[in-house]
């Protein structure tokens, strides 16, 4: 079938990783407005400055949810310092690309997950994410 | 798998008969109906004969047909050539907020250069009240464009109460019958338009043809100029195979415009309800019973069209939605945000439209597939909470 994504981008769509609610997550990013169309929610496990959980609920578009997706596929097992090196680039290579209209969606998966860590950090420690803030608020209309 | 088209109003297949009939003007027939040869006449008497069955179905004479590249042409030279050849008796525009983008965007330019343009609203089921055109008219209103029907919610617009108002108020009245024509019922004289704009491609006729009906005695400038084709009100050289295909859909959708009516209703019914009875938290878009005999738009609550659409094509259905994502806009359409529905519900849009290779079996299948997507949809929605 001829589709607008890649093979991985419809692999990620049709059958998410991790998708679901956590029970009792270590931190919570919650992103994504409603006039574009994502809300994003991803949630994270910590033990030992290394995620050992990651799981999602996306309302979006095919590439919001496999970016969701393959976020949390790239996070998983990683400490909190390696995960934060994760770029929305880096999440669209490792789709094997994504349509330009559509990297926005892959800048929502790396708000989320920095959100998650934030939301981790500020309840562990008193202080978030140092020098961190959603781009939502550069996200062109 | 047996792919199930489900996108009419987008475009439709060319009718075989219409395939047939254009076949011998590519290189056969080739010649320039403006050339005095019998290679040119023979070519001029298709067109001309194409002309007759473009204005049969309409109820227009042969010689207010004027052929264009199609939809969106008729549109652009309905607007822009009825402000420029009537800026000495006014500047003033009215359409309404669900038009096309074929006519909003003509309308914002001529916005830009000077105009004033008013953007009449919907109410929720995505009608027009004739009675804010009425109020919406000045003295220097030199035209009224409203649609016959919007091509996503499937609302049929009053066309004949509000040209009353225009006609009383000796205003050119525009309709966009892109969606209607071949559709439902259209008669230029009985919706009192002065301008129509028509397409071949979505009543079984091939891309790139349309025309404008233009009303004899209305002033209007050439949108394209050159040579004298069309007498003068569109040059360039005649797209002959494409208007001899139009003039065929044309008279097969006369033919046949009852019994693709009768075969569509059931069909379109079957489906609303169908959909309304296996899924909850759905909305039907526009207008309950005043719409077009192939269309259900829906909105599905908590999940995103985009993602539907891509879900219903690996099912093989092929169906479109309002939402942003799927056009690289970042709003989702403007014509559910006209009926008052929030962003969130328009970006879960999805829109079936209905044609004449539709089946009872294609609804089914539908019917079997779509309930079990959007249940997994809503399984990853964040909008759904446990």
């Amino acid at each position: 079938m001829a589709a607008p994504y890649s093979k991985k981008v419809m692999d990620h769509f049709m059958h998410p990783r991790n998708v679901g609610e956590m029970e009792n997550p270590d931190g919570i990013g919650k992103v994504g407005n409603p006039v574009c169309g994502d809300i994003m929610e991803m949630y994270i496990k910590v033990k030992d400055n290394v995620i050992v959980d990651a799981k999602f609920k996306t309302f979006g578009c095919g590439a919001a949810i496999a970016t969701s997706s393959m976020a949390t596929e790239l996070i998983k097992g990683k400490t909190i310092e390696e995960a934060l090196k994760l770029t929305n680039k880096a999440v669209a290579e490792a789709l094997d690309g994504l349509p330009p209209v559509k990297m926005h969606c892959s800048v929502l998966a790396e708000d989320a997950f920095k959100g998650a860590v934030d939301d981790y950090l500020k309840k562990k420690t008193g202080v978030g994410l140092q020098g961190w803030r959603p781009h939502e608020e550069d996200h062109e209309h | 798998m047996k792919r199930i088209y489900l996108d009419y109003a987008a475009t439709t297949p060319v009718h075989p008969d219409v395939a047939a009939e254009m076949q011998p003007y590519f290189s056969e027939k080739f010649g320039n109906p403006s050339s005095i040869h019998s290679f040119g006449q023979e070519a001029k008497a298709a067109v001309e004969r194409a002309r007759e069955q473009v204005a049969g179905l309409i109820a227009a004479q042969p010689e207010e047909i004027v052929f264009t590249s199609g939809g969106t042409e008729a549109n652009n030279f309905a607007v822009q050539g009825i402000a420029l050849a009537n800026e000495d008796r006014g500047n003033h525009i009215i359409v309404s907020k669900i038009e096309h983008h074929a006519v909003l965007e003509p309308a914002r330019f001529l916005e830009n250069h000077g105009f004033k343009v008013t953007f009449l609203p919907v109410d929720n089921d995505g009608l027009v009240h004739p009675e804010d055109v009425q109020k919406a008219i000045t003295d220097k209103t030199i035209l009224v464009s409203i649609m016959h029907a919007n091509n996503e919610i499937g609302t049929i617009e009053p066309i004949e109460e509000i040209s009353k108002i225009t006609k009383e108020k000796g205003v050119y009245f525009h309709t966009d019958a892109v969606q209607t024509v071949g559709s439902i019922p259209v008669d230029v004289n009985k919706l009192g338009v002065d301008l129509l704009s028509t397409s071949a491609h979505k009543l079984y006729g091939p891309k790139g043809v349309g025309a404008l009906y233009i009303r004899k005695g209305t002033r209007l400038e050439p949108f394209i100029r050159g040579g004298g084709q069309e007498r003068h009100r569109r040059a360039s050289t005649e797209n002959v195979a494409g208007i001899v295909g139009f003039g065929k859909a044309c008279e097969l959708a006369k033919n046949e415009l009852q019994s693709r009516i009768d075969h569509l209703i059931p069909l379109r019914d079957k489906l609303i309800k169908g959909i309304k009875d296996n899924i909850q938290d759905v909305v039907l878009n526009g207008h309950p019973s005043i719409r077009l005999p192939k269309n259900v738009d829906i909105t599905v609550k908590y999940v995103e069209g985009e993602s539907m659409l891509l879900n219903l094509d690996i099912e093989g259905i092929a169906v479109s939605t309002g939402s942003a994502c799927s056009s690289g806009a970042l709003e989702p359409s403007h014509v559910l945000m006209a009926t008052g529905i929030s962003p969130e519900l328009a970006h879960g849009s999805i829109r079936f439209t209905l044609g004449r290779l539709t089946t009872d079996e294609d609804i089914d299948r539908v019917l079997e597939v779509y309930p079990k997507i959007v249940e997994k949809l809503r399984k990853m929605s964040p909008l759904v909470k446990k």
